[in-house]
């Protein structure tokens, strides 16, 4: 199993260079470093010596993809892909074109992030489960259909409305919390409510659906059928065997996205005024600041990785039928 | 010539959708194993009836799709006929009457009056603070107070009659024509449809049709003198710009996996039949788009583009055009993201169905590959393409709204459910609130996304070969 994590490990870094290289065809195959400099600076007005200037302090001076000046292999490394690339691989995110620490930024910022992230998984979890092995329970009844037109109502909404209807209820009309903001320490708990039901409200349609195919497909199984035929309840059955063995698609569904948590949620994030790296990429993109971006990029494809890694251990930990090689 | 017709590059790509529909369609009717899904979806009650309310959408948005110039009244001084350099479409043409209607600013669903005071000069001279009268909304109004309900019940009752009889003209034609290919008489054709008798739930489609076409028109009558959801901040007719974000909202939920089907189906075929290095190179590409976050993606590419619009300004004629190229970039950029999963779904179909017998019996004879492909690969894996799309397409319409909120999504001037949400963010915190505009924005939304899913989740079981015994 080691040699196998090694070789998925190893494997990661083409995907790195890969992403890596797009993102930087992306950003300034069609811009130039001229063109990013007027635009921090402002478009008028904007001398030739402050766009040098301006180029110099953030490294921009160099050629992009190949040095002629430079001999040999400095040809290659003395570039801007290089010079911005590589040290990406080892987490250096170097400085932002605001010219903040880039690393410092993001250390800060994912703790409110995870904040949010995790009470909404684990809540938003234990709610969609017991919610469609209460529908499963109910099955072909009007509980059911019932319940199945609710969750497709649900998901139709746009994430959007959940939150604006949120911040209008909650918030304003109601008075229970403040609508966004956050503090330090454990003072935030107040400003951390509302996203979080907003985003555990929001997950319910989708979430609880699919947990009710699961479990209707594990419930057709034979082994459920040799265990009511022994005359087992429904009780029983629903808890002790068809959860159980429906627990290793879950299990796999959420360590997937155990490693994105730390990205944050966009949209989430700036609507609640939380200082998390969702709100921070969103700030990013708005200010079209090119470093952030290109890290925040990197940073979620090493996470993506990670996560489909921790997918497959994880499910030689549920079954243990799976051999990794 | 009275008119120029204008193609942009979006209603390029939908009138190729059309034609590769037609085709499809054509196609499939030939085949069994393609018709008999279809067969399922519309004898399905819920099928019928979201087809219904889809194609209601399709009809708005194409009408939205087709463009033109109009001439100009006055020609100049050299007589030469000169046309308007507005863009307008058969949609904006039909709505002129929303369109041209402006107010000063908010003004409530059937409102009389503005939602905000005003300095107003009287007869006698003297200057009050009040609501001043709307310029159009239920201007024909003598006494607002008084006539306001009795004048909105009476056009209602104008619009659900002619709603009404214009579908009961469609719904005889309907008849009529089921009755010649039967060979029944009308009246027992009637029967069976109403007591819901018929394979296609005919009651059903019906039924569907007539709630739409009775809310049109009534809906219709009421904008003819109202402003039925009321107007936004510089005073435009909500119900116009709910109506204009249809084509936007279908578009991204078409054309985005139509731009990026091609590759998809190629790629993921070639994976899985090639197997080898051609697997490797294929793999390594979607794995490598698929970790990279989609929203980050999409918001380092739409930023590109706007950098490159801002420098090159130039090159774009219109607004129009510009807010067009946005928008097909997005497809785009939305269908890099989103091809990766159906071309790993194919990929994997396509690795079970090589092994099977009559693929290795054409291999055996000496059949080429691509004919094999084309002959046997690919008409087995069309299932799993068509449920990929209709489950895909309700994603794509919210995702458009999101985006379109964190700016990334389509052009600023172009209308949209996410532009409106956007505009209209601020508007809940005003006293008295304004909450028409989020509401419009809400009710098309989710009728729409409804529909889809809905339909989606019929297509899906109707074409899923392991939903068939159930």
């Amino acid at each position: 199993m080691t040699a196998y994590i090694v070789r998925r490990l190893l494997y990661a870094i083409p995907i790195l260079i890969g992403v890596n290289l797009l993102t930087f065809m992306l950003f300034f195959v069609v811009n130039s470093p001229d063109d990013m400099a007027r635009m921090h600076l402002g478009q008028k007005r904007v001398t030739e010596e402050a766009i040098q200037s301006w180029k110099a302090e953030r490294g921009y001076d160099r050629p992009l993809l190949y040095n002629a000046e430079a001999g040999g292999l400095a040809s290659l490394t003395d570039t801007i892909l290089f010079q911005k690339s590589v040290k990406l691989f080892v987490f250096q995110f170097g400085s932002s074109d605001a010219g903040r620490d880039i690393g410092y930024d993001i250390s800060q910022r994912m703790w409110p992030s995870l904040a949010i992230a995790l009470p909404v998984l684990l809540i938003g979890l234990a709610f969609n489960i017991s919610y469609a092995l209460f529908i499963v329970f109910f099955r072909a009844t009007y509980v059911d259909i019932g319940s199945v037109v609710l969750l497709v109502a649900m998901m139709s909404i746009s994430g959007l409305f959940y939150i604006i209807g949120g911040q209008f209820l909650i918030g304003k009309l109601w008075h229970l919390v403040p609508i966004s903001g956050y503090d330090q320490g454990l003072n935030a708990w107040k400003f951390l409510i509302l996203p979080v039901i907003v985003g555990v409200v929001a997950g319910i349609g989708s979430g609880t659906r699919w947990y009710r195919t699961l479990f209707l497909e594990e419930i057709g199984r034979d082994y459920v059928r040799t265990a009511r035929a022994k005359g087992l309840s429904e009780r029983v059955v629903l808890f002790r065997h068809v959860l159980r063995n429906a627990l290793i698609p879950i299990l796999t569904g959420v360590v997937v996205v155990l490693p994105l948590l730390f990205m944050g949620s966009l949209i989430t994030e700036s609507f609640f005024g939380i200082p998390g790296l969702g709100s921070y990429t969103i700030d990013a993109i708005s200010n079209q600041d090119f470093a952030i971006v290109r890290a925040m990029v990197f940073l979620g494809a090493v996470l993506y990785i990670l996560g489909l890694i921790l997918t497959d251990i994880s499910y030689t930990l549920v079954d243990p039928r799976v051999r990794l090689q | 010539m009275p008119l120029i017709p204008v193609v942009l590059w979006t209603d390029a790509l939908v009138f190729l959708l059309l034609a590769v529909t037609a085709l499809f369609a054509v196609w499939a009717a030939r085949h069994e194993h393609l018709r008999a899904p279809w067969r399922r979806v519309v004898r399905s009650r819920i099928g019928v009836a979201t087809l219904v309310v889809l194609l209601a959408y399709a009809v708005v948005g194409l009408l939205d799709t087709v463009h033109l110039r109009l001439k100009l009244d006055r020609a100049d001084a050299s007589g030469e006929v000169r046309h308007a350099p507005e863009v307008l479409s058969l949609l904006d043409l039909a709505l002129s009457g929303l369109r041209e209607r402006q107010e000063k600013t908010y003004s409530a669903p059937f409102a009389t009056h503005l939602h905000t005071k005003e300095a107003l000069d009287q007869p006698d001279g003297t200057v009050i603070r009040d609501y001043p009268r709307l310029q159009h909304g239920g201007a024909h109004l003598a006494d607002p107070e008084r006539d306001r309900a009795w004048d909105i019940a009476w056009r209602s009752l104008i619009g659900l009659i002619k709603g009404l009889s214009l579908w009961a003209l469609l719904a005889a034609g309907l008849v009529w024509w089921l009755a010649r290919r039967h060979g029944q008489p009308f009246d027992a054709v009637r029967d069976r449809i109403l007591r819901g008798q018929t394979q296609i739930p005919w009651r059903t489609v019906l039924g569907t049709l007539a709630l739409v076409l009775i809310l049109a028109f009534v809906i219709g009558e009421l904008a003819l003198k109202y402003h039925v959801l009321g107007t936004d901040k510089v005073g435009e007719d909500v119900l116009y710009q709910a109506l204009k974000s249809i084509r936007t909202g279908l578009l991204i939920g078409t054309l985005t996996t139509l731009i990026m089907l091609p590759a998809a189906i190629l790629l993921g075929i070639m994976a899985g039949y090639f197997r080898g290095w051609v697997d490797d190179v294929i793999q390594y590409l979607y794995t490598t788009l698929n970790s990279i976050p989609g929203v980050l993606l999409i918001a380092a590419t739409i930023l590109m583009l706007q950098v490159y619009m801002s420098n090159h300004a130039d090159e774009f004629a219109s607004l129009v055009e510009r807010a067009d190229l946005r928008l097909l970039f997005l497809c785009l950029i939305l269908g890099v993201t989103s091809w990766t999963g159906l071309c790993r779904l194919l990929r994997g179909e396509a690795l079970k169905l090589r092994e099977i017998d009559y693929v290795q019996a054409a291999q055996a004879l000496g059949v080429g590959h691509f004919t094999i492909i084309a002959r046997h690969i690919l008409p087995n894996v069309m299932h799993i393409v068509l449920i990929t799309l209709v489950l895909d397409f309700s994603g794509l319409v919210l995702a458009e709204a999101v985006l379109s909120y964190v700016n990334i999504g389509v052009d600023p001037t172009m209308n949209s459910w996410g532009n409106m949400i956007n505009s209209a963010r601020l508007e809940l915190a005003r006293d008295p609130i304004v909450w028409w505009s989020l509401a419009a924005a809400f009710l098309f939304m989710f009728t729409l996304v409804l529909a889809a899913n809905l339909f989606a989740d019929v297509v899906r079981d109707a074409f899923d070969p392991r939903l068939r015994g159930v």
